[in-house]
């Protein structure tokens, strides 16, 4: 586990990217200190020593919910398609993913 | 008029749906483009709706417990057919498949759905000023903000378009724009209300809860959202809180919990207005227990990790691909970079960040991972609490509403605004807030009542000692 260390701005190119956003430069300075006093104030929980605390990651206990496998009504297919951005032959449409072979 | 009142005349016929519906609209025309708590509103479908709540009464039918009553709603909550934006640009123009199980339960009630109310993008945000839209102005004040995030709810029913409205509550966006626009806002038990077609921001925080003029109303309306949903399956197989059979029921024998840490911070006007509260409650027969929850201050700090966490991964869902706008490239990659570049705004981004930054290798335990135990310390202080009261009694908010522009460059000073309420969402517990009198300036002061899971019943008690009270 790495330290709890300032935040810099190659940090919040990096997150943007992972998070697909696109910075300006102006951005990245403004965001990394809005970011670096966000983090700083959330030092005083990094810094606590909880070990022998277990996490809560939900208010409830929470199991799966299962039901019986019978045929449903969904949602209609072509008001769904109707929504998006790009449809093609009833389908989701999006540019190329995979690029060309060399 | 009461909304009981209200709907007992539209069943009757002293009223008619139609004229509530045409009356509303021109309270709305009256005022709205000042007050800007709607983002959508299509006066025909409002019309038709109360028309055919007029024709089940005509025909000998009861529309329902709702019947003819107007009711806003938050436009993160999925209607089909209308326009839903999360007051995001990338959402814009979206009418969604599919109603969410609360839209569906107003419906079966007679109420008639007004329009969706402007919001924090993505319920992000304690003011409004981050609507892709436009900020709601306080109806109060107009030179101040609603807060938020469901600022335009708490609006349209402050500025009395409608006597009620529905919102959610991540980290107090209930509670805090009740206080600041005199309403009360109940954020109900975690998975009393069903979360099917809220969109999602923090889904083991977010809850959809009532706006409402009065703590009657508010029952009423809580009463009709919640219930078990097989469609969310962290809805609570248990049947929902009633409250109204017990709403009367006065506060003697009651212990209420009294902590610095839901009091320290505030400006002395809304502290004396607390401790005003606390002597209403103890003259009508309650006792105060004097209680210390220092753990409670690390609730802010732990709520904007894990907050942000759920959320960059909710919105990864907005690619440009299913629903909403795409700005194009030449490949797929460049497609969602540019379409989430253009479509989210800056507290969106910054949330986004912070959540990817918290949960990135390396960082998740000293981030995240510290966040969730802190959690864990929350509600284990809670249980502490509520060995020896019965509920606790505190501050909505530090301040009465601030002014546009106040907080917008500071976010931790925004995000301050919350303090009071966000241990309630962490634990997953009920909490409300009530109006109780104004500042110097006429600004409204809510209190807030927070109590354990599924304790909604003692809190509406409460509650209404405080309203009968509050002018005194």
């Amino acid at each position: 586990m790495r330290e709890a260390r300032p935040l810099v701005a190659s940090d919040v190119t990096n997150v943007a990217s992972l998070a697909r956003l696109s910075l300006s430069d102006a951005e990245v300075e403004r965001f990394t200190g809005q970011l670096a006093r966000i983090l700083e104030s959330a030092a005083e929980i990094a810094e606590l020593d909880l070990g022998d605390v277990s996490p809560t990651a939900h208010p409830l206990a929470l199991a799966n919910v299962l039901r019986e496998d019978d045929v449903r009504a969904s949602l209609d297919r072509d008001e769904v398609l109707s929504q998006a951005p790009s449809v093609n032959d009833r389908r989701f449409s999006v540019p190329k993913i995979v690029g060309e072979a060399p | 008029m009461s909304v009981f009142d209200l709907a007992q005349q539209v069943r009757t016929k002293q009223r008619r749906a139609i004229d509530v519906a045409n009356d509303t609209l021109a309270a709305i025309d009256a005022r709205d483009n000042e007050i800007n708590a709607f983002l959508h509103l299509d006066a025909e479908t409002i019309r038709s709706q109360a028309e055919r709540i007029d024709a089940t009464v005509d025909a000998g039918g009861d529309p329902g417990r709702l019947a003819g009553v107007p009711v806003a709603i938050k436009d993160n909550l999925c209607q089909r057919g209308v326009p839903t934006t999360c007051a995001s640009k990338i959402l814009e123009g979206w009418k969604p498949p599919y109603d969410a199980t609360v839209i569906t339960k107003l419906t079966q009630a007679g109420a008639i759905l007004v329009g969706k109310t402007n919001l924090d993008e993505f319920a992000m945000g304690s003011s409004t000023e981050n609507s892709a839209f436009g900020a709601t102005k306080n109806p109060i004040d107009p030179s101040r903000v609603p807060g938020g995030s469901s600022g335009g709810s708490a609006a349209a029913v402050g500025a009395d378009y409608l006597p009620l409205s529905l919102g959610s509550d991540t980290g107090g966006s209930i509670r805090q724009p009740a206080a600041f626009c005199g309403v009360v806002g109940l954020k109900p038990t975690y998975g009393t209300v069903s979360r099917y077609g809220l969109i999602a921001f923090a889904s083991s925080l977010d809850q959809v809860g009532p706006f409402a003029r009065s703590v009657d109303d508010a029952g009423i309306l809580f009463e009709v959202i919640a219930g078990h949903d097989p469609m969310d399956s962290t809805s609570l197989n248990a049947p929902a809180p009633d409250v109204m059979t017990t709403i009367n029921d006065g506060v003697a024998g009651l212990r209420v919990g009294i902590v610095p840490e839901l009091i320290d911070g505030t400006s002395d006007e809304v502290r004396d207005r607390v401790v005003a509260a606390q002597e209403a409650l103890v003259a009508q027969g309650a006792t105060l227990v004097e209680l210390s929850a220092p753990e409670l201050r690390l609730g802010l700090a732990a709520y904007y990790l894990i907050a942000p966490a759920e959320a960059s991964s909710n919105l990864a869902r907005y690619d440009g691909v299913r629903y909403g706008n795409r700005v194009d490239a030449p490949d797929v990659a460049a497609m969602m970079t540019a379409t989430r570049t253009a479509g989210f705004g800056d507290e969106v981004k910054r949330r986004i960040m912070l959540g990817t930054y918290a949960l990135s290798a390396g960082y998740y335990d000293a981030y995240y991972g510290q966040a969730q135990k802190v959690r864990t310390l929350i509600i284990e202080t809670f249980a502490r609490l509520y060995a020896q009261c019965d509920v606790l009694l505190g501050a909505t908010t530090p301040t009465t509403a601030f002014e546009f522009g106040a907080k917008t460059a500071d976010p931790m000073a925004m995000y301050y605004s919350d303090i009071f309420t966000i241990p309630s969402n962490l634990a997953g517990h009920p909490a409300m807030s009530v109006p109780f009198g104004v500042d110097g300036d006429g600004l409204p002061i809510g209190v807030q009542l927070l109590g354990p899971a599924l304790s909604e019943p003692t809190l509406f008690r409460a509650a209404k000692i405080l309203e009968s009270e509050a002018g005194r």
